[in-house]
């Protein structure tokens, strides 16, 4: 059914119709709307949830492994310091092999504070163990949510994942969006039946300690699971087109690439307004594409190094920056692309920090200092405001 | 060895074979506790002692379902394995446990025991007092008594070791009136067993302290642990307290000894009595037992 909601509304029609059995969350702009929907939910009974009101992110993720331990499918969602809050126990979920979803609305980190966008805090969060994928829109981002719990679950994953959407851009944002029925996600999405969990008529010992003769083997089975679940994040993408009659998924979402002399590398809602401008850039004559990177946890690595090939220049947009190193997906992109024959000069470019707008103008600027060969840069910059050298 | 004899070892939930040091008051404490709760449990347990010398992969000595996550995160942990029981409807017989030493629980995991405790969860949390950061060689943590020396809390030429009282969590978890709060001893076996039992037989979040002697943490010999415990007990520093709904309804009476007894059967407190200074720290940790006393009421008048 097709519906104008807000973005937030979206997530939260998604996660009901996954029918979790705990949600538990801690309050934090912008991520507010959608457990405020999720609540009213559980409050009219439209979905039978135990919603646990934490005192913290930290406790909320950790409820959420515990009743994922308990047997239960469970969600939560945060942004920002929230994220950072979350963190330790993001790495354990990991490492326990326990799947469930978060939402993780994309905020600028402090200092200064700021509630608006970035990436900053789900990059940061890109060695924990869990799949990140970004999505563009609200369609995407409801589908995306009951992709993420398949491929969460699947026996061959088994790591959580994070589903990474632009706070207010798309949280706060009206679209219209098609809402599958409950039979049709039920179709998709089977209960929640782990192989493991706490169960008195079948104890088990979860989280025990290794030492230095067993903890690297668990961690070499964390990276390679990671890795092969790309094919998992493509096979639920195409399955999910058979049940719901739309493509929404894969790892790359590429955007008139075929014949492009310069691509822009982007994540999230950005990409929407970049594909725009490489329409108006192409009708002045210059190839330009757009390659969404859609799923960057696992690192889609091939398929970039395939998609970038042919391209006489990358240019990486970066919604946040590893200081003192060099834009993160940049480094990534460089790195996959290291040792190929015909390699693009790849350059990043820092832009939308704390919710600095991204324009044309500053894509034109990208584009403009790129080609005049600069390599890292803060693009979108008021040079006017910065302390004398 | 028998077959029957290792199917009555697995109906116990604490197993034999474990790795705590000789004369480990919390291992002896959770094994009385364990009795007591039965196979129909699932156990949230912290980082530390307890979790470090009972699960050392591929082993472990739970006999019942058993989960380790972080060091101050069990009180939530717990909190998301009850509401994940309770949505599956199966909440009825199994009894969610959370046990924590004494740093996870009075320090770094206070916030959210406290969260556990006001959101109400059918969780029986229980905290095994040895009144320091054992598990990483003896640290002081929030429970740390008066005038102990740990290796962060020294005794030295301008220190008498810790220099606060400690923290009075029972208190606490009884201000959020919780139906259930009782401290315990290692060393009362019978009180500690009827304690635990009490706790099941109500629903909602409980809280039972128990103190639990550490050989090498307070420095005493190994075969002592039983009347070390007492000691703390009968001279009024560890007051066996029970409350219901946030009143007090049972306290256990002492013979009241001089704190000098308990002292001085510890190296943690041997500062004390090498000067006339240390001596008075001993008056203090008196008046800090007679104020025990008064308060609880341990002594008839």
């Amino acid at each position: 059914m097709r519906k104008m909601i807000e973005g937030s509304r979206a997530v939260a029609e998604a996660v009901g119709l996954c029918r979790p059995g705990v949600i538990s969350a801690y309050p934090i702009t912008p991520q507010t709307h959608i457990v405020e929907e999720l609540s009213q939910m559980v409050a009219d009974g439209d979905i039978n949830a135990e919603y646990v009101r934490v005192e913290s992110e930290h406790s909320a993720a950790s409820v959420c492994l515990g009743a994922v331990a308990a047997g239960s499918r469970a969600y939560s969602a945060t942004t920002s310091q929230g994220l950072m809050l979350m963190a330790e126990v993001l790495y354990n979920i990991a490492g326990m092999r326990l799947p469930m979803v978060i939402t993780g609305v994309n905020r600028s980190l402090s200092a200064p504070l700021s509630i608006w966008n970035d990436q900053q805090d789900t990059l940061a969060l890109r060695d924990s163990g869990w799949l990140q994928l970004y999505a563009e829109n609200n369609q995407e981002v409801l589908d995306m949510h009951i992709q993420a719990y398949r491929i969460s679950e699947d026996d061959r994953v088994l790591l959580p994942v994070m589903v990474c959407m632009d706070g207010f851009i798309l949280t706060h944002t009206y679209e219209v969006v098609d809402v599958p029925t409950q039979e049709q996600v039920d179709a998709f999405l089977p209960p929640y039946n782990p192989l493991y969990k706490l169960d008195p008529d079948d104890p088990y010992t979860l989280g025990a300690y290794a030492g230095p003769e067993l903890y690297q083997e668990i961690r070499y089975e964390i990276q390679r699971d990671a890795l092969a679940a790309k094919a998992v994040v493509k096979e639920v993408a195409a399955e999910f087109q058979a049940a719901f009659g739309r493509w929404s998924g894969d790892v790359l979402d590429p955007y008139r690439c075929e014949d492009a002399e310069t691509i822009i590398v982007a994540m999230g809602s950005v990409a929407g307004t970049a594909k725009d401008w490489a329409d108006a850039r192409r009708e002045a004559g210059d190839r330009i594409g757009i390659l969404r990177l859609r799923c960057y946890r696992p690192f889609p690595r091939e398929e970039l190094r395939e998609a970038l090939t042919g391209a006489r220049r990358v240019i990486v947009l970066e919604k946040a920056v590893s200081v003192g190193g060099y834009g993160i997906v940049t480094a990534e992109v460089r790195a996959a692309l290291y040792g190929q024959p015909k390699t693009p000069p790849v350059s990043g470019a820092v832009c939308g920090l704390g919710g600095r707008d991204i324009t044309f103008d500053t894509l034109d600027e990208m584009v403009r200092r790129a080609e005049g060969g600069e390599t890292d840069f803060f693009a979108g910059l008021r040079t006017e405001l910065l302390e004398a050298q | 060895m028998a077959e029957p004899e290792f199917e009555y070892e697995l109906t116990r939930g604490f197993l034999p074979g474990h790795r705590a040091c000789a004369g480990c008051g919390q291992a002896a404490a959770v094994r009385i506790a364990m009795e007591v709760v039965g196979p129909r449990c699932i156990v949230a347990n912290a980082t530390g002692c307890l979790e470090v010398f009972s699960t050392p992969h591929p082993e472990s000595a739970w006999g019942v379902p058993w989960i380790h996550s972080l060091f101050e995160n069990t009180p939530a942990v717990a909190s998301g394995i009850e509401a994940a029981l309770r949505n599956q409807g199966k909440l009825g017989d199994i009894r969610v446990l959370g046990f924590g030493g004494d740093g996870a629980t009075l320090d770094i995991g206070f916030g959210a025991l406290s969260g556990m405790f006001e959101r109400g969860h059918d969780v029986l949390y229980i905290c095994w007092d040895n009144e320091a950061y054992m598990n990483t060689g003896v640290q002081r943590s929030g429970s740390t008594p008066f005038a102990a020396a740990t290796t962060t809390s020294p005794a030295g030429t301008r220190s008498f070791g810790e220099n606060r009282p400690k923290k009075n969590l029972p208190a606490i978890a009884a201000a959020h009136d919780i139906p259930y709060v009782a401290t315990a001893s290692m060393s009362y076996f019978a009180d500690l067993r009827r304690k635990v039992k009490k706790a099941l037989d109500v629903r909602g979040p409980r809280y039972l302290q128990v103190h639990v002697p550490c050989p090498p943490g307070w420095g005493y010999e190994e075969h002592l642990s039983m009347e070390v415990g007492r000691l703390a007990v009968e001279c009024g520093l560890y007051p066996l307290v029970e409350w219901e709904n946030g009143q007090i309804t049972r306290v256990r009476k002492i013979k009241k000894i001089p704190v000098e007894d308990y002292l001085k059967t510890q190296r943690r407190f041997r500062h004390l009595f090498r000067s006339d200074a240390g001596r008075e720290q001993i008056k203090k940790i008196q008046e800090l037992a007679d104020e025990s006393i008064r308060k609880y009421g341990l002594v008839d008048e």
